[in-house]
């Protein structure tokens, strides 16, 4: 126990403060403002893979991290959708995977927002043509904010996160992250 | 492997110490059992249609005597490699079977001599419509995404009940579907269902070209890109007859090395989670994001999905990365054993650890299981010191194993594994050979098939590649370890109790894109 408290200790907190949100990165408008700002305070989020290769997986795993700190600001994932304020999704949607992310979206409660996480969840990525996938996210459900990237980094992530929390016009926070195309 | 019936298998281009060997349906059985007795071990089963007639291979590990045998004397005098064939103490065989294309159409199966070709055969039958004469032909990767369909085996009883659990899970993790039967909280039986991230990627790599399906092969399995690629490149320089620089061997070895560290870490940080630790967590997903950061630093990218591309790397060290690695190694070296001692010491995690899961060395044998779980079984297989290929024949790694075969087994040997590919790491990034890392590749022929076979982190990856006509691949098959691995977990679970599964699960960690193809 000593040793656990002296290694807590020794390490101090390494916690980094999250980058902005990024306008460039909304794909759609649909939450009122104030719904967003409570959102924002205590969001809850769950990540669905729908055929990722888990590149981006580890990338989600990795907000958790002390540097990234998720929880830190009122962020966290949780088990069923049913608890779920926002759905993050990873990969080309495989075609076995189409009625469970169906599934997953009307069992989550509105006001609902879905993030598409990843080269493959914005526009099918290197398996975009393959038989057995359906294709973008965009493709089954409604899609609020999409970050490419093969895999894009957690600050990425974290950003497309933020930029669905915020609402648009002056709500925005100035000075947000270069975009990249979508 | 000195037998009369292996006297015309041929030398395979690709990873080193691979022979092919063509046989009829008899000679096919015989040789499984034959294998079998002999304590072989199934790597890869799969089908292949792409041709006028269409085959079923396998490829099987066969241990060598375990002292180095004098060289060949027929060793070609164009082939300067001081590793000859003969010195490796694994060889691998891959058998093929030629099957006619005919409707209704069987080929013997092997599942009797060897348990984990069930599932493989099974996806031969929906991939490529080869139908083995084995009884369980449930479909195994194309279901439609309705478990519900499924004919799962049945357990009656007084008291049985079902937990489905998936495709999606609870974690952040891939999906899969697990069917417990259950009596109170006690496992009676796990019934997996797998294949929901199937994306149809053999099809995908027909229509690539050899120079570039590389990027694909990375993406098969992300947590394994380096392994996946490496395999890849190697077999597609075997098709072209090329070898890399040293340079690019040594640098893909750091690629696979990092990553092997990377997802132990992340493991590690679960594992302890999992048993209700989070302080475990905090602690090594700080170290691997410190990882994940320096090589981004040294090699350009946090997890290195373009670094292997076929006739070498697309990136260089400098001093720079190399430096960062360096400070990267140190603090690694400084505070696993730390987190060790604590993982070790406490109390809460050796309760849960110890006794949960176990595989036992035999069932381990018998099942084929593959790769650091395995080795945490007793089964002391490992392609970086068995059949090296460059550079590891340079640059051994210790073998790392255990004998216990549960949680404690597999969370010992990825504290092991993370020291000894620490310690190779420095000795391989340090003095680089210089020269190129990348050497341009000619049209390979038409036709030839070559095996790529690396010790990814999980376990042996394996992939075959035919060439096409032009520089097209005609057939890919990739093959993830876990196809072994995953009815093994089946085996682990029975009796232990459904909170235990996460951790059990967690300490194999088993890929679901790389397996559902």
């Amino acid at each position: 126990m000593l040793k656990t408290l002296r290694q807590i200790g020794r390490l101090g907190i390494v916690t980094e403060s999250p980058p902005s949100a990024d306008p460039a990165l909304r794909l759609r408008t649909r939450l009122q403002a104030r719904i967003l700002g409570v959102l924002g305070r205590a969001l809850c989020i769950r990540a669905i893979d729908a055929g990722s290769c888990n590149g981006c997986e580890l990338e989600i795993q990795a907000l958790a991290n002390p540097f990234y700190n998720l929880e830190g600001i009122g962020i966290r994932f949780v088990a069923s959708p049913r608890h779920a304020d926002m759905l993050l999704v990873t990969g080309p949607v495989t075609s076995q995977m189409r009625v469970p992310l169906e599934r997953v979206y009307a069992a989550t409660p509105d006001p609902k927002l879905v993030v598409a996480i990843g080269e493959c969840a914005c526009s099918g990525g290197i398996f975009a043509t393959g038989a057995a996938c359906v294709g973008r996210v965009a493709n089954v459900i409604p899609v609020d904010v999409a970050v490419a990237g093969c895999p894009p980094s957690p600050e990425r992530i974290l950003s497309a996160i933020l930029t669905a929390i915020t609402a648009t016009g002056d709500a925005e926070p100035s000075g947000s992250v270069p975009s990249t195309p979508t | 492997m000195t037998d009369a019936w292996l006297a015309g298998a041929k030398p395979l281009a690709g990873a080193p110490g691979i022979r092919s060997l063509t046989v009829d349906e008899d000679a096919w059985r015989q040789a499984a059992q034959r294998l079998a007795g002999e304590g072989a071990r199934l790597l890869a089963l799969w089908g292949d249609d792409s041709g006028v007639v269409p085959r079923v291979l396998a490829a099987f590990a066969i241990a060598t005597a375990p002292n180095p045998a004098p060289a060949q004397a027929s060793t070609p005098a164009a082939n300067p490699a001081p590793a000859a064939a003969s010195t490796h103490a694994s060889e691998v065989l891959l058998l093929e079977l030629p099957v006619e294309r005919t409707p209704g159409r069987t080929y013997p199966g092997i599942e009797d001599h060897f348990p984990a070709a069930s599932r493989m055969q099974r996806a031969a039958a929906e991939l490529q419509g080869l139908q083995s004469t084995d009884p369980d032909r449930r479909p195994w990767l194309l279901h439609g995404s309705q478990p519900q369909d499924y004919a799962f085996t049945r357990v009656a009883g007084e008291g049985v009940h079902e937990i489905p659990v998936g495709p999606i899970h609870a974690g952040i993790i891939e999906p899969g579907h697990f069917r417990f039967s259950v009596v109170g909280e006690k496992v009676l039986r796990l019934e997996e269902r797998l294949g929901y991230t199937h994306k149809g990627v053999e099809r995908l790599f027909a229509s690539s070209s050899l120079l570039a399906g590389h990027r694909l092969a990375a993406r098969l399995c992300g947590d394994s890109t380096v392994g996946y690629s490496w395999a890849y490149a190697q077999a597609v320089e075997g098709l072209a007859q090329v070898t890399i620089p040293p340079r690019a061997a040594r640098l893909r070895a750091v690629g696979l090395e990092l990553e092997r560290i990377a997802n132990h870490l992340g493991d590690l940080g679960a594992l302890g989670n999992d048993a209700g630790f989070a302080f475990g967590l905090s602690q090594f997903s700080r170290l691997k994001e410190l990882l994940v950061r320096a090589t981004e630093t040294a090699l350009g990218q946090r997890y290195l999905f373009d670094l292997i591309v076929p006739g070498g790397v697309g990136a260089d060290l400098d001093a720079a990365g190399s430096e960062a690695l360096s400070r990267c190694l140190e603090e690694l070296e400084s505070e696993v054993p730390r987190l060790r001692d604590i993982y070790d010491e406490h109390a809460g995690l050796r309760g849960r650890y110890v006794g949960a899961g176990i595989v036992p060395p035999a069932l381990a044998a018998r099942l084929g299981l593959a790769g650091f779980a395995g080795r945490a079984s007793a089964q002391a297989h490992d392609l970086r010191v068995d059949q090296p290929c460059a550079p590891y024949a340079e640059f051994p790694p210790g073998r790392c194993g255990g004998v216990a075969g549960d949680v404690a087994a597999r969370v010992a040997i990825r504290f092991d594994e993370v020291f000894e590919s620490c310690r190779l790491l420095r000795r391989l990034a340090a003095d680089l050979p210089p020269g190129p890392c990348r050497v341009e590749l000619p049209l390979p022929p038409e036709g030839a098939t070559a095996v790529g076979l690396v010790e990814a982190w999980r376990g042996p990856v394996l992939v075959a590649v035919t060439a096409g006509a032009a520089g097209r691949i005609r057939r890919c098959h990739p093959h993830d370890p876990s196809w072994q691995n995953w009815p093994v977990l089946e085996h682990a679970i029975i009796d232990n109790i459904v909170p235990d599964f996460p951790l059990i699960n967690k300490s194999f960690n088993l890929a679901y894109s790389g397996h559902d193809l």
